[in-house]
This record gives structure tokens, sequence and C-alpha cells, in this order.
């Protein structure tokens, strides 16, 4: 069966999944779409199986009943390289090899492409500017000569390098200082509108949602229980989204102490 | 002698020890770490292997290196005596510390640094030479370090199996009480060890730095540059084998000399010659009867009893026609005319203690034995011709039970007191230098060892020259010559082989 709407990039149909340890699934019958050129955040707690429905986007899961649709084709369907090759990921403790410099690490998929070397190098230089690292003084230097923020600047080039459609991230900036998190997060959503990229972003703040989302899906013990836009979700009268907007005006309210 | 002039006189034999060491250990270790880490990694991915296959190979560490090489001696292809047998065992050894290490290298590396890799698209075949592997690397060198280290010491053990290296020294050393010798095998061992650890240590540390760009592919020409360096180790190491003939020895300084005087003999008839020897217990007659000896000196009291499993008796006409029918009909081999002497077990005590006590036989030591300590070498221990019937005949009692320990210490043991009665051999050159005395086996219990050569006749077939050289040595070596012959190695600290040379331009063989 095949969905293929003009933009919709990912679909999750009906999709659940547990483990066989523990009773209750870790997400049930969730159904989602994402559009292509939207930011679609995931919030929730710990817990509530938001990373579990980004991992089953590029196939780190497969669903244990329902399919996920990614460009009109089941991931049951697609060869798992070619699908991950076609998905940018960035996780929160960044991920990246030790033993590989910057430019390595972020022309790690070029290179496993077979991309030739002179258009490699650009790409990366590209990239490495883009989030606004010097290519000059950062390109030959290794992880752990780095700040996190740095760190994570270089695992969001990296998730870009190979032009992939679609990007997943997983709380990329939740290690980070407030600052560093603030400006990361203001430089990604300019970043992904001026790329016009898709993306999913899985986090358990609430801000960071507001700010960058197109759409927020609000997740709590492994399904959906809202899907609207920040204007809407800061109206919504559903508890758990409720909850969220208190921890705002608490917040602010010690903001005017 | 001082260790220095030891050394000067002694180098090149030093450095062809040396140099067979290095290659035991070298091939080994290769040979370990491309079985180890494949199977290492092999088990990063099957979970269910991994308990049976650590816990195999934990067992075959925890088997004594002399047991296994005894295992390993009659199996077909790998065994046999000499370096291969060697090989396979030291290789058993390093297995563990490398596959373990290489299992707990790879499942060390950082879950999110893993996950990372899959997210990317990186086929299982990428993910371990460009992930996995180099983040292991360090752990893996650890393993293979401590698996090296451990190899030098088993191989001195491999001596005794007669594939040379610096155990020749360390067993030769302490059979004939020899510092010298015992210092030239044990420290460059020691010194070996040390190095191969620092070395691996300095490797290490330039892996565990995490600075290192394409890791994976300077591993491979490291390991590249091993090998070839082996296989030049292996290339010099000798392995031509058609022409010569193979002449084994026990491991006693008579045993070498009887077995030298054959090869100087052929050798000067211009016929090839190598010298297997100081092999350690049945080694000599395993590898006659599996064609991979085609001579060795043996007693015939000994062929008799413990090799054809007779009942002692004492006419030695008798035992030598009797072991020569057996060896020709059931072995195929044949025994050459006796060499002239007979080298039984002699039962001896200190000089002091028989004059004092008027000692001149056996049964004339009985009512004291009961206050006395013995002390026995392991074969006659454990041989039927031996201990146990040896006490039945006489109706001896010792104040307790024997001491075992190796027959060279209980000369030294008997002359400083510390036991009261051995079973040495009557032909052992240090009889009279120790002014110990042999009492007189009065009951005829010990059975005649006549000195012979066992040979294969299809050695003999070969070779018409072998069967004159055997002839020439009938009746050639009295008891008396060989005690002398003994001493002059054992107590003079002379080399067999000039010892042997002197005696044949004497006899003008």
């Amino acid at each position: 069966m095949s969905e293929a709407t003009n933009n919709t990039l990912v679909k999750f149909n009906d999709v659940s999944y547990s483990v066989p340890s523990v009773t209750t699934p870790i997400i049930s019958r969730l159904n989602l779409s994402v559009r292509q050129g939207e930011t679609l955040v995931l919030l929730g707690e710990s817990g509530c199986g938001k990373t579990t429905t980004l991992k089953l986007v590029n196939r780190l899961l497969l669903p244990t009943s329902g399919d996920v649709f990614v460009e009109g084709k089941a991931t049951t369907d697609w060869d798992p390289i070619r699908l991950r090759r076609r998905t940018g990921y960035v996780i929160q403790e960044g991920g990246l090899f030790p033993h590989f410099t910057v430019e390595q690490n972020v022309a790690l998929v070029p290179r496993l492409d077979g991309w030739d070397e002179g258009r490699t190098r650009e790409r990366v230089d590209e990239l490495l500017t883009l989030v606004g690292l010097d290519p000059g003084r950062f390109a030959d230097r290794y992880p752990r000569e780095l700040s996190g923020g740095q760190c994570q600047r270089v695992g969001v080039a990296r998730a870009l390098a190979a032009e992939p459609p679609l990007l997943l991230l997983d709380e990329p900036f939740g290690a980070l200082d407030p600052l560093t998190r603030a400006s990361l997060q203001r430089e990604f959503g300019e970043l992904a509108k001026r790329l016009g990229k898709t993306a999913i972003f899985v986090t358990h703040d609430v801000r960071e949602a507001l700010l960058l989302g197109t759409r927020i899906g609000l997740m709590a013990a492994g399904r959906l229980v809202l899907l609207e836009t920040p204007e809407s979700f800061l109206h919504s009268n559903e508890e758990h989204a409720r909850a969220y907007i208190e921890t705002l005006h608490v917040s602010a309210m010690s903001d005017k102490l | 002698m001082s260790f220095w002039q030891f050394l000067q006189d002694n180098w090149r034999e030093l450095l062809t020890l040396l140099r067979q060491h290095v290659s035991l250990v070298l091939i080994s270790t290769l040979v370990a770490v491309l079985i180890g880490i494949p199977t290492g990694i092999l088990l990063t991915r099957k979970r269910a292997l991994r308990g049976p296959v650590l816990g195999i190979a934990n067992i075959m560490q925890t088997i004594p290196s002399l047991a296994l090489f005894g295992f390993l001696i009659p199996l077909p292809f790998i065994g046999g005596i000499g370096a291969r047998t060697a090989i396979v065992a030291l290789v058993v050894y390093a297995l563990l510390p490398i596959i373990r290490n290489t299992v707990t290298g790879i499942l060390g590396v950082d879950a999110n640094v893993r996950e990372a890799a899959v997210a990317m698209g990186m086929t299982n075949g990428q993910i371990l030479w460009q992930v996995e592997l180099p983040l292991a690397m360090g752990v893996i060198l650890t393993g293979v370090r401590v698996a090296t280290v451990i190899s030098v010491g088993v191989t001195t053990i491999a001596a005794a199996v007669g594939a040379g290296g610096l155990g020749v020294y360390i067993f030769r050393g302490l059979r004939q009480y020899d510092n010298n010798l015992l210092l030239a095998g044990a420290v460059p061992a020691a010194l070996m060890a040390l190095g191969a650890d620092f070395s691996f240590g300095l490797l290490e540390k330039y892996f565990s730095v995490q600075s290192k760009r394409d890791k994976g592919r300077s591993v491979l020409l490291k390991i590249a540059v091993a090998t070839a360096a082996a296989i030049l180790l292996v290339g010099s190491y000798g392995v031509w084998r058609s022409s010569r003939v193979v002449i084994a020895s026990k491991d006693f300084t008579e045993s070498v000399l009887l077995s030298e005087i054959v090869a100087q003999m052929l050798e000067a008839r211009g016929v090839p010659v190598e010298r297997q020897f100081e092999l350690g217990g049945n080694l000599p007659h395993e590898g006659l009867i599996s064609g991979k000896v085609d001579l060795y000196p043996e007693y015939t009291g000994t062929a008799y009893t413990a090799i054809l499993h007779h009942p002692p008796i004492t006419d030695p006409r008798a035992v030598y026609d009797q072991v020569k029918r057996e060896y020709d009909e059931k072995l195929g081999v044949d025994l050459s005319p006796p060499l002239g002497f007979d080298n039984t077990f002699a039962i001896l005590v200190r000089g002091a203690e028989a004059r004092r006590l008027h000692l001149k036989t056996t049964s004339d030591a009985v009512p004291y034995a009961r206050s006395w300590r013995a002390g026995f070498g392991q074969d006659f221990m454990s041989r039927a011709d031996g201990y146990p019937g040896f006490v039945k005949a006489y109706g001896l009692q010792f104040a307790e039970q024997p001491r075992e320990m190796d027959l060279s210490l209980t000369y030294i043991a008997l002359a400083s007191g510390k036991v009261d009665l051995i079973a040495g051999n009557s032909t052992e050159g240090r009889i009279a230098a120790l002014d110990l005395v042999q009492l007189e086996d009065d009951r005829h219990y010990f059975p005649p060892y006549e000195g012979v050569y066992i040979v294969r006749k299809d050695s003999l077939a070969r070779l018409s020259v072998l069967r004159d050289i055997l002839n020439k040595l009938h009746d050639a070596i009295s008891s008396e010559e060989m005690r002398r012959l003994n001493y002059e190695v054992d107590g003079k600290k002379r080399k067999p082989a000039d010892v042997v040379r002197e005696w044949l331009a004497q006899k003008g063989f």
C-alpha cells in the first residue's frame, strides 16, 4: 500500500512498538504525517516514546505493528543503508567519531557515497561556515578539542553533509548551557527555513518546541495526545498541554521577580 | 668459568637459540592474532557463542604447558617433535588474551558513536573497519602484548619437544648443575619478555591517544611488516630435511654423547645430519616409530621392560635377543650390536657411610634403611622395573616416602646429606668425584641395560655407511670409558662435541 501524497515526507500509519520485556507498549497506535519543509517537534517527558518514534523513521527500530512510510515507501521495504543516507541524524551527545577530525566527521557520508574529493572538501568548508565554524581553524581539530556547543554544530554539519531531504534530531541542544543553547536554537531555526529542510525534532523543552516547531506533537505514555501549531498549542485545553503551559507562566513569573 | 668467558665461547650457539626463540614467539603470536582477532569480532556479533568459546579458550590456557605438548605429540599432522608442535601449543596459549581483549575492546566502543555510525548509513563492514577496530585497537593491543609476554615464557619449555630456543640452555643448565647455562638461557628470555612488554606498551600509547587518523590502515601496514619479518625468520630457521639423517638423544649427557658419536662419524663420511638432542620423556622412541627420527641410543633393559612391557630378567644375552626380535617383528626397527657398556641403576650411598657401616651389597643396607631417606628420579619411580619392584625384591623400607626429583639433582642431594640413598646411573661421571659408592645388586633385581642404538630399517637400507659405523662401534665403549666420557662433560664442563671429536680421533674411527 503506497501512500504518496505530494508533500508528505513521513507518515506513521497505526504504528505500535513494544519490547518483549515490557508489558505496556512503548508506542501505541501512532498516526502522524510530516509535511515537506516543516519542522515537526515531538514534545513529551522522559519515557513517553518520542525518541522511539524518531528511531522508527530511519529504521534503527522496526514497528511491531503498523507501517512507517518515508517518501512513500514503507521502512520495511527500504534498504536500510540507503534510507539512512537520506536522513541526517543528530543526537544529544553528538556521537562524533573521536578518532576522526572535524573534517573527516563531516565528510563521512559524502565519502561513503563516493563523492569526489574536490566536491567533498568544498562541501565541508561550506557546511562548517554554515554552522558558524571557521573551516581554517576547525577542520583539522579533533572532537575532544571542541566545546560542547562546537561539537553539536559539527554534528549538525555532519547530518547535512550529503544533502538529505529529512533531518532527525534527538534533543540535540539538551546538554548545552542556556546561552549556547539559545544561540544554537536560533541559528538552527534560520538554517532549516533557509535550506527548506524537513525536520523531526525531539525535545522535552516546551520553549524550544514553541520556538522551532511549525507544528508540535505532544506525546504522553506512547500516544500522540495533541498535534497543533504553536499558537493553537498555547490556547489548548488538553491537560498535558496545560501542564507545559503552566511551566511557562511560572518561569515567566520568576523572571519578573 | 666466568659468565663472560662462557658467553665469549658460546655466543654462536646462543645466537642460534635466540633466533629460534624469537621465531617461535613471532610465528605463534602472529597465528594467534590471525585466528584470535576474527574470532573475537565474530563473538561480538553472536552473543550466544561468547560464553562457550571464551570458556574453551580459558580451559585451554589452564592446561599445564608441558602436558599440552605431551598431548599434541602423537596427533597426526600437527603433532610430532619440533617447531610445529611447539607453535601449535603456543598458539593455544596466546588465544585467550587476544580473543577476550578483542571482544572487550569492541564492546567498549561508545554506544553513542556506534549508534551515530549506524544512523549515518554505514554498512557493518564499514562500521567494523572505520569505527570499531580503530577505537578498540588499544585494548586489542594490550591483549596481544599479554599473549606475547606469556609466549616468551612458555617457549622456554618448547625445548623439551625439540623445538629449540633458550629453553635448551635452561634444561641443560639444570641437568648439569651449571649456572652459566642457566643464566645464558634465562636472562635473554627475561629481557625478551621485558622488551616485548615495553614495545607493546609504546604501541598502545600511540593508539589510545585518539588523535590518529586512519588507524585501521596503519595497523594493517604494521601487521604486514611483522608478517614479512616472521617469514624471513622462518625461512632461515631451516626447513631442509630430505637427505639428512635425523639423530635424536634423550635429555642427559650420556645419551647426547652417544648420539654425537654417530653424528660426527656420519658427517666425517659426508652424510648430513640433523641433531634433535635432549628430547624429553618418550619422544625419541615416538619420533623413531613415527618416522621423524632415524636413530637414537637406548638401553636393552629399558626397551625390554618399559617399552615392550616384559617383567625384568637378568640374562643380558636373552634380553638383547628378545628385544632385537620383537623390535624387528613389531616395530620394523633394528638394534645395533651392543656398545660394550652396561648403564644399570646404581644404588648409591655416601662413601663415608659405606665405609663406616661396612656396606658392600644392597642387602647390607636394608637394616639401616629404616632410618634413611631416599631420593629417586621420575623415571625410577614410575617404571615397573624401578622403585616398586626394587623395594619388594629387597624388602626395603625407608623412614618416609622417597623424594621424587630430577635425576641429576639426586647426586648432589646424596653428597650433601639431604638424602641417604639414591638410584643413579652406573656410568655417571660424578660418582668418584663425589665420593659415592655403588652397592652391589646381590639379589640381581635389575635387568641388564646394555647400551645400543635403535635404528629404523629403512634408514639402514638407505645408507650402507650407517651399518658400517654401527658395526665399528660394537664393544667400542667399556663402562669405565663411558664414565670417563661423562665426567669430561659433567665434571669438567667441556662441550660434548669436543669430547667426542677427541675420542674419535683417539680411537681412529
